[in-house]
């Protein structure tokens, strides 16, 4: 333990410098760059809305900003952790060669992704503006669920960049499973449609939870609720803890396969 | 005082007698229990130290074990057994340039391999013209590195990896980086490290580069240590070894 935070801080320019670099790639040669990131949820956004709206517009209030923090909040979930999954291999060459904690390429991933999807804060800002809604103190709590499903995505993101370079399949088993958590986040429907006995079986979904309080705070200027909450941080504490151990078990072997 | 001991160091490779790279294919071979094994020994209880200020040689056959050693050494491999002990600051000249990304460019480059060497941000901005100067690049350090030659990325490389004054060198075969004019100047720099206390690991199939540098040498002959001690005393035994094989 004393190790890793040793290290943490030996090899913490690295990190900042590795999230940097993903992020410049993403938009080199791209005539508006970093703009993609809000323009690209806008447009989703408007597209669902124009399918969705007249079939949901009775139950849910303000449909394009339930849209807009649905789709941004499970797009990054799935950035992230596709990327963390191929991060072992992307970097099979320097971990090839060099001594680097293994633990920062898919982390440096999920961190990435996470900077380049908060860019959609602008345009949820932008549409809460043209919708006329509401602006308090309690939008700001929005950071809690936010960090959360941070660490939720470095915790699956460990796991899955472990299984990852033992099993090529992964990566297409966990397309499946996206799609899978995708209907499962009420992104464009409205939880009440969901039948109160399947609810248990919902928030097995750890994006559940936190989509749920995103809304709380921003579009219903109201704390988080408690139970999504404790279920989210129990969520958040399961993963990191379970991925931790699954990475650290196996890194050693990752050089002999990569 | 020792810069490096390395203590009764195993290296085993499991080698299944076919690759399985699916879970279906797993869950089927293991169902049928056909998952063999073959362990491959790379390096059989390995000891040595090198001296603060030592040069020590590595001498061995193809498929000896050397690079899986120096691997070991600097620390990108786990041994399966023993353990190594490193007192100060390593460099590894095992691999030129790792972490080199064709689309940036040689400056953004320069802070990327420095980095993942484990150097700070702060340590690469004030040793950056230095850098610059010793690799020759000039005008060209804004291009990307995709538009550059093996040879400059090779001096790029060569003038990060020992932009220090490290504890201890590890440096793998010839370093035949660029012209001969770069070559001299690598050899000198390594020599003035040297010179300043540095202790340098060399692996090298040329004896005659072994004799000049070293004052002791391991050999190494299928994994297993088949003489340690004074390059005099060594090298003429290695030398009648493989020729005789």
């Amino acid at each position: 333990m004393i190790g890793f935070v040793r290290n943490l801080i030996r090899y913490k320019d690295l990190f900042v410098e590795l999230v940097k670099k993903d992020i410049k790639l993403k938009y080199r040669h791209s005539y508006i760059g970093v703009l993609w990131s809000m323009l690209n949820p806008l447009l989703m956004m408007v597209v669902i809305t124009i399918v969705f709206e007249a079939l949901f517009r009775r139950e849910i209030e303000h449909f394009p900003v339930y849209v807009l923090t649905g789709r941004v909040l499970y797009m990054f979930f799935a950035e992230a952790t596709n990327a963390a999954l191929d991060s072992i291999q992307a970097n099979a060459q320097l971990i090839r060669k060099v001594y680097v904690p293994r633990y920062i390429f898919p982390t440096t991933r999920v961190f990435s992704a996470f900077i380049t999807n908060m860019a959609a804060i602008v345009p949820v800002v932008g549409t809460m503006l043209v919708l006329g809604m509401k602006f308090s103190f309690y939008n700001l709590l929005v950071v809690i669920p936010l960090l959360l499903v941070l660490f939720i995505s470095v915790g699956v993101g460990l796991m899955l960049a472990t299984f990852a370079v033992f099993f090529r399949d992964m990566k297409h088993l966990y397309s499946v499973l996206l799609t899978i958590i995708m209907y499962m986040t009420p992104i464009f429907y409205p939880e009440s449609i969901v039948p109160e006995r399947y609810l248990p079986l919902m928030e097995l979904n750890p994006l559940f939870p936190v989509v749920r309080m995103v809304r709380d705070t921003v579009m219903h200027n109201t704390m988080p609720d408690a139970g999504d909450l404790m279920l989210s941080a129990g969520y958040t504490v399961l993963f990191l803890v379970v991925g931790a151990i699954v990475f650290y078990r196996n890194q050693n072997r990752f050089i002999h396969y990569v | 005082m020792n810069a490096l001991e390395v203590r009764n160091v195993s290296m085993e490779y499991k080698m299944p007698s076919e690759k399985i790279t699916s879970l279906k294919e797993m869950f089927i071979k293991r169902l049928k229990r056909q998952v063999r094994y073959k362990t491959l020994r790379a390096l059989d209880n390995v000891s040595f130290e090198v001296k603060k200020g030592e040069v020590f040689g590595i001498i061995g056959l193809n498929g000896a074990g050397k690079s899986t050693l120096l691997k070991i050494v600097a620390g990108i491999l786990k041994p399966t057994s023993g353990e190594v002990i490193r007192r100060g600051t390593i460099a590894p000249l095992i691999e030129l340039g790792a972490g080199f990304n064709g689309q940036l460019s040689g400056l953004e480059n320069i802070f990327l391999n420095g980095l993942l060497l484990g150097y700070s941000k702060k340590f690469l901005q004030e040793k950056l013209d230095e850098i610059i100067e010793f690799s020759e690049l000039g005008e060209f350090i804004h291009m990307p590195l995709k538009n550059y030659s093996s040879g400059m990325r090779a001096r790029l490389g060569f003038s990060i990896a020992t932009c220090v004054q490290p504890d201890l060198l590890i440096v793998d075969e010839v370093l035949a980086v660029g012209d001969i004019k770069f070559r001299e100047k690598c050899e000198n720099r390594i020599q003035s490290m040297i010179a300043s206390g540095t202790s340098v690991v060399l692996v090298s199939h040329s004896v005659s580069q072994i004799q000049k540098l070293c004052r002791r040498v391991l050999w190494l002959e299928k994994g297993r240590v088949r003489g340690i001690g004074e390059t005099g005393a060594i090298l003429p035994n290695y030398e009648k070894s493989s020729k005789t094989s």
